[in-house]
């Protein structure tokens, strides 16, 4: 188990590096450059230009640049923004938390339910229950995440103003509220923009679940629990639900870039402060330390959650644990 | 007589598919008394799997109990059960172990947790009290380390061990009935005489009536008292243990003797019937086994035989049983040297 996970932490450090790499010169090769805000600002002569690009060595030949970039990433240093004067370390310490939020949100939300209304098909499969769930979760998983996005958006914000339309907390009173009301503040934002991405996971997982189900619910062992007169919710829930629930454990593992993905417009969408959103404002600005840096964290996010979904179908099936 | 423990009467279970009706088991009817071990033999496909679900009501759609079939057991006929009641009387009154002990247990539980399972859902035991019943039952069925195996997952034991297992699982609630499907088929072979012994063992101990499936004869002379013979979805002989293999009453009872294996017999010389079971979407018209049969006439083409009393508790489903038994030596086409 200990050079399991060795190995893969020594294959996520090889697989960071060339991400790192890979994004390095794409950035680089893509047209437009930094401070284009200054860059146009009259009051900028052509030697300040030279000036601040040679303070953040911009000047000099690429191959450089990368080995410089390289060499604080491996001590750790992710450099400053070019256009929030601040070091990245602290822009991605503001925002990690709050995507994770709303990634656990809709990861949690999404498995969840999609693992009841599978599993509730597949105990009562070719009923009309679970042909109406087979059609809303085909459509739901094939809608792009900013149509849904957009959709939640008009109707429960614009339209019921049930939801507040964009941000993590309310701007003006947040800061007035007691800490209970706070908590419940950042719920009620979270609310929507979590809900868009739990409902596309949730009918993905659903999908998943419900087939998963209905090829295990045919198996021995599930008529051997039967015949030893467990009732028949124990027989699918406790005994054929847990081994149904091994594939989708992989899914997790799988689901985890495009979460990350998607948190990207769904962010953008809801004006949610995260990594998202500071990866499209960084790529806008042309702030090579922020986009590097949100794309690395975000590479990060996935490999240690593939690590966590190996761990998680180990603990799950005894069949894969050693030692 | 006293009233028996299980009497199943007229059972027939169908598979209904667009491709036709399956009549995998076809108005079976037998008995087993208290305590006692019934053997049911038959080729592969002959209904005593489907025989043995029937029981506990397991038969999955598409398969279906017909109308008219009755399993009275301690009183009551389980087929009029609700299901909490039928759920009471499984793993607790009858109990069954499956012919494959590899696929038998769930893989992501430990096995004391399957056993003690049992106590759980009939005894509403603690889950401490619970495990310490199941550790006992794995050193009833003779697992060394009752107290470490119990935490062990199924893929860390041998195919023996499982069955075992299973065993242990089935004796949990010391059931009136045990119902053992094929027991030792997927076992090699010393360790299937081990699963026969407990099996035997267990009988005496504990008075269970067990009905012992199998499609081996020889298992059948040496632990069951009477032997029920299926061929067709049908019983085609029953009878004493001991009758059975002196006077054999069906030519079908005759080709599985003639087939089993003896010590001390040449190779050479082990026959087997020829042909094979038809499916059970289309049974012959008349005798169902007339096709395989060497003294088939016509009239088993055209009546199809009742089981007909030979003498006491012998029948067989024969028109060479109804008449005199005419003295034939089994002719040339009868039996095929392999
Ligand atoms: N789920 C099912 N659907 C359709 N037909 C079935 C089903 N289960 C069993 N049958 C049919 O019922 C017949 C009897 O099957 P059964 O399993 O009882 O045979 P068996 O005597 O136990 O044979 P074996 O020695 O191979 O276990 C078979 O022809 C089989 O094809
Ligand atoms: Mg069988």
């Amino acid at each position: 188990m200990i050079a399991f996970l060795f190995r893969r932490l020594l294959q996520g450090v090889a697989i960071l590096v060339t991400v790192a790499t890979v994004t390095f010169v794409l950035i680089h090769a893509a047209p437009g450059e930094p401070f284009a805000g200054q860059l146009d600002d009259v009051r900028f002569t052509p030697a300040q230009q030279a000036e601040l690009r040679r303070q953040r060595g911009l000047d000099q030949p690429l191959a450089t640049q990368y080995v410089r970039y390289m060499g604080r990433l491996a001590r750790g240093d992710l450099d400053v923004s070019l256009a929030q004067q601040r070091p990245v370390r602290t822009i991605l310490a503001e925002a990690l938390p709050r995507t994770l939020l709303l990634m656990s949100a809709a990861l949690f939300g999404g498995f969840a339910l999609g693992i009841l209304v599978g599993a509730l098909q597949a105990a009562r499969a070719g009923s009309w229950a679970d042909r109406v769930a087979g059609r809303i979760t085909v459509a739901l998983a094939a809608l792009p995440d900013f149509w849904l996005a957009l959709t939640l958006l008009l109707l429960f914000s614009v339209r019921l103003r049930w939801f507040p339309v964009s941000g993590m907390v309310d701007p003006t009173m947040h800061e007035y509220l007691s800490p209970l009301g706070r908590l419940r503040d950042v719920a009620w934002h979270l609310a929507l923009p979590a809900t868009t991405m739990a409902l596309i996971f949730a009918a993905v997982v659903a999908r998943y679940q419900r087939q998963a189900l209905l090829d295990v619910l045919p198996d021995d062992f599930v008529r051997s629990a039967r015949a030893k007169g467990v009732s028949e919710r124990g027989v699918v829930l406790r005994h054929a639900l847990r081994n149904a629930l091994l594939p989708t454990i992989t899914l997790f593992g799988m689901a985890l870039p495009a979460l990350v993905g998607g948190s990207l417009f769904v962010e953008f969408i809801f004006a949610w402060p995260g990594m998202g959103r500071a990866a499209v404002e960084a790529l806008s600005a042309r702030d090579y330390p922020v986009v590097l840096g949100t794309t690395l964290v975000s590479s990060a996010l996935v490999v240690v959650g593939s690590i966590v979904a190996d761990l998680l179908a180990a603990a799950a099936d005894p069949r894969l644990r050693r030692g | 007589m006293t009233d028996p423990l299980l009497r199943v009467e007229h059972l027939r279970t169908y598979f209904h598919s667009p491709a036709g009706i399956a009549r995998a088991v076809d108005d079976v009817s037998f008995s087993i008394g208290r305590g006692e071990t019934v053997g049911v033999v038959g080729e592969s496909g002959c209904g005593k799997s489907v025989t043995a679900l029937s029981l506990l009501r397991l038969i999955q759609a598409p398969g279906r109990i017909e109308a008219g079939s009755h399993i009275w057991f301690e009183g009551r006929d389980l087929l009029t059960l609700g299901a909490e009641d039928i759920r009471q009387v499984r793993g607790n009154r009858i109990a069954m172990i499956f012919q494959e002990p590899m696929t038998a247990l769930n893989p992501v539980f430990t096995v004391g947790d399957q056993i003690a399972e049992v106590a759980r859902v009939h005894d509403g035991a603690s889950r401490k009290a619970a495990w310490e019943r199941a550790v006992e039952m794995l050193a009833l069925v003779g697992i060394p380390s009752p107290r470490e195996r119990a935490s062990n997952y199924p893929h860390q034991m041998s195919g023996g061990m499982r069955q075992r297992v299973l065993i242990a699982m089935a004796l949990v609630m010391n059931p009136a009935l045990l119902i053992a499907d094929e027991p030792t088929t997927a076992l090699d072979v010393t360790i299937q005489a081990q699963i026969l012994e407990l099996l035997a063992k267990v009988q005496q101990a504990f008075g269970t009536a067990i009905l012992l499936i199998t499609h081996d004869l020889g298992v059948v002379a040496e632990t069951a008292s009477r032997v029920v013979v299926m061929y067709g979805g049908q019983v085609v002989e029953e009878a004493p243990v001991r009758t059975l293999f002196a006077d054999p009453g069906h030519p079908y009872t005759k080709g599985l003797m003639q087939a089993m294996p003896r010590v001390g017999m040449d190779r050479e010389r082990l026959t087997t019937i020829p042909g094979s079971v038809p499916p059970p979407t289309a049974w012959p018209t008349g005798c169902r086994f007339r096709d395989r049969c060497g003294f088939a006439w016509p009239r088993c083409e055209a009546e199809a035989p009742a089981l007909v009393p030979i003498s006491a508790g012998h029948a067989a489903r024969c028109h060479l049983a109804e008449v005199d038994r005419p003295p034939v030596a089994a002719p040339a086409n009868a039996a095929r040297s392999t």
